[in-house]
């Protein structure tokens, strides 16, 4: 059974009546709200809205994951080439294999980690936006 | 060498690891926090613990003792044991976490809800571990061996005893603490003597010859040569030679080496003139003792480029398969712990991995003999004693040495945990504390008996080779379980077996078969993940397309609970359990 939280809290009156839900909330509502979209409601239930829903999360996500895994692999794909090619390649690869890489993985991390809680902020007040 | 300090100082942490593990006893009770430490660990702790599980025996001494040997090429290692994780994070760890699962076959089971696949992760989880676990093993008797002479398999006794009761007797809960002990004390285990040992390179003067190809001696040395090995000159060499060289016995006096290879025997004493380049050893010393100038080419040889990108995709995409540390993610409280964890992980690791190059720098050039003699992974074990001398060089020795065994047990406790839960829940009836407790002895006995009856095996190359099938058999799982929709039972059973099938069947042949030699066949055979990660993903992609109807029921549901933050996706759970 969805519960509605317009029903508690966003429905204006002048006295705050009690009162107990028994049937399915478009009684309480005018027509107009009918096709009022209910994300979390059609996610749970598994329709095929929902679904859209889900799957337009996992395109960010996954677009956000493979956005910061080409930025790795441009860094660290032409290394071992660049090694073998430069005039000086050992000191070189001391250098950047020893310490230089480090610090490109946390960012990279960081970044990672704030733009995909990010999308989740936004999934998350997307659908409850809608909700009410 | 004073071997005092050094046995105390490995007492110390034993009996350290298991008053720690007894203080989380006190407050493990219940079944779950045996498993997952009842699902509560947050991310500063639990990063410290992953970190502390994940510096194992390769990363403590391997990786210096692999530069020495190798050279730079060798530091792909750290890097990619730490990008690995960058990987995990991107792909895998908020969905793992979400998917609530416990271990891999978990995972396996839930996404695709087939018990054959469930059966055969659980095959591979067991493989990886055992494989993983043996060089931890042998890391901890060579340790006490070059420490104290001690035969070679007490050392491996003595951690699969202490961890096995320290599992057996506290689980998930309290390993978590332990481990996370032992992060820090690793880390300034290897600091503190870096530290000293820096300030006396630079009190000699600061030579910079480390980075020269290849290493070479920097003052007249005498060299013993434990077994007979066979050694490659690139150019003619004059040693003073106590015994057998080539067949002809010496004694004392200088013998003019022609360029080539020559056999030392056992016993052998040899002298060389400063600024000699250090000669590369092949022989059977060099599979025995040095293990780890197994696969990669000798010294001042360029590693085929090829071996190196097998290196590089075998540590990037193998760790999010490893068994202990995936686990791992399974205690964080939800799905955005699990990120921020790893990504303090990053940090922890990242931090720590800048120690093993300065070592390995500083042993090329201050105990390049033990690329001869042997005993490279010892390395780290030696360069205080050498560079330093007196009271200060055996202090720091032993803390040196009571770090190696913090890294000995905390690996192997943590994948004894992990194999134990995998071995409770698919090999026994049922998921009870005493399951777990027969899971933990059997988890630790196989290896155990494997490194005290197959004597050596090289520390990295096995660690490495763990990876490889690790990337080839769980990263195309967890990468398409969780993204990919159309993801069906046979195809990922296919892809595990072919991918991690035929890693597994190189990694064998590799350690099985004497070390490769030069030529294509068998560096693909030592590189395994090179050819088997993409044939791993392709078949898995190619099977589940051709099985379209098997695809099962579920997977909307299940993947939106993979990906929907807690707070919308909790309810979705919740009716589905009820379902």
């Amino acid at each position: 059974m969805p519960h509605d939280p317009a029903q508690t809290s966003g429905r204006p009156g002048p006295v705050p009546t009690r009162v107990v839900v028994t049937g399915p909330p478009r009684r309480h509502r005018g027509p107009a709200h009918r096709t009022a979209y209910r994300p979390r409601t059609e996610i749970h239930e598994q329709t095929t809205l929902g679904h859209t829903y889900v799957r337009s999360l996992m395109r960010t996500q996954l677009r956000s994951a493979l956005t910061v895994f080409a930025v790795l692999v441009a860094l660290v794909l032409p290394l071992p080439l660049l090694f073998a090619a430069a005039p000086h390649g050992h000191a070189l690869e001391w250098a950047v294999l020893g310490f230089c890489l480090y610090p490109p993985l946390v960012l990279l991390a960081r970044w990672h980690v704030r733009r995909a809680e990010r999308h989740e902020r936004d999934f998350v007040r997307l659908v409850e936006d809608q909700d009410r | 060498m004073n071997e005092s300090y050094a046995v105390a100082a490995v007492a110390l942490v034993v009996v350290a690891t298991a008053l720690v593990g007894a203080f989380g006893l006190r407050v493990s009770r219940t079944t779950s926090d045996f498993y997952v430490a009842s699902r509560t660990v947050g991310p500063r702790l639990n990063a410290a613990a992953i970190s502390g599980e994940y510096l194992s025996a390769a990363s403590f001494l391997g990786i210096a003792g692999l530069v020495l040997v190798q050279g730079p090429d060798m530091l792909w290692y750290p890097v990619g044991y730490t990008a690995g994780y960058l990987l995990l994070l991107l792909f895998v760890a908020a969905p793992l976490r979400r998917s609530g699962a416990y271990t891999l076959p978990d995972f396996a089971e839930a996404r695709l809800g087939s018990p054959a696949v469930r059966k055969l992760a659980s095959g591979f989880v067991v493989g990886i571990g055992w494989l993983y676990l043996m060089p931890q093993l042998q890391g901890a008797g060579l340790t006490l061996k070059v420490l104290t002479g001690a035969p070679g398999s007490l050392g491996s006794v003595i951690v699969a005893v202490v961890v096995v009761a320290n599992v057996a007797a506290g689980g998930m809960r309290s390993i978590t603490f332990v481990q996370a002990f032992q992060y820090w004390l690793k880390l300034t285990a290897l600091l503190v003597p870096a530290l000293f040992l820096v300030l006396a390179w630079r009190g000699d003067g600061a030579p910079a010859r480390a980075f020269d190809e290849p290493a070479a001696f920097r003052e007249h040395r005498t060299v013993r040569v434990q077994d007979t090995v066979e050694i490659r000159l690139a150019e003619p060499l004059t040693v003073t030679v106590h015994g057998s060289v080539d067949g002809r016995p010496h004694d004392g006096e200088r013998v003019a080496l022609p360029a080539g290879p020559h056999t030392v025997e056992a016993g052998a004493r040899l002298g060389f003139p400063a600024g000699a380049e250090v000669p590369v050893a092949q022989g059977p010393g060099a599979d025995g003792d040095a293990a780890l100038s197994g696969s990669g080419g000798p010294t001042g040889q360029e590693r085929p480029l090829y071996a190196t990108y097998g290196l590089i995709i075998a540590t990037f995409l193998g760790t999010m398969g490893l068994p202990h540390v995936v686990v791992r993610f399974y205690t964080s409280p939800h799905g955005v712990a699990a990120r921020r964890t790893t990504v303090a992980v990053l940090g922890l690791i990242g931090a720590f991995y800048l120690l093993p190059p300065v070592y390995g720098a500083l042993a090329r050039m201050y105990a390049p003999e033990l690329v001869l003699t042997g005993n490279t992974d010892a390395a780290v074990l030696l360069l205080p004693d050498r560079m330093i001398g007196g009271v200060g060089g055996d202090l720091l020795g032993a803390l040196i040495a009571g770090g190696a065994f913090a890294a000995f047990l905390s690996t192997a406790s943590g994948l004894t945990v992990a194999l134990a839960g995998v071995i409770a829940q698919d090999a026994l009836p049922s998921r009870g504390i005493r399951h777990f407790r027969v899971g933990a002895v059997t988890a630790m006995a196989v290896p155990l008996a494997a490194s005290v009856l197959a004597g050596r095996l090289p520390i990295a190359d096995a660690v490495g080779l763990a990876f490889a099938v690790s990337a080839s058999s769980f990263c195309p799982l967890l990468i398409l379980g969780i993204w990919w929709r159309r993801l069906t039972p046979p195809g990922a059973a296919a892809g595990m077996l072919v991918g991690g099938g035929s890693a597994l069947a190189a990694v064998s042949v590799t350690l099985i078969g004497h070390h490769p030699t030069a030529g294509v066949p068998d560096a693909l055979l030592a590189w395994p993940a090179l050819w088997s990660v993409p044939l791993a993903f392709l078949t898995m992609v190619v099977v589940s397309l051709a099985t379209p109807g098997r695809i099962p029921p579920g997977t909307g549901a299940v993947l939106a609970r993979f990906h929907l933050p807690e707070e919308i996706g909790g309810a979705a759970v919740r009716k589905e359990d009820a379902a």
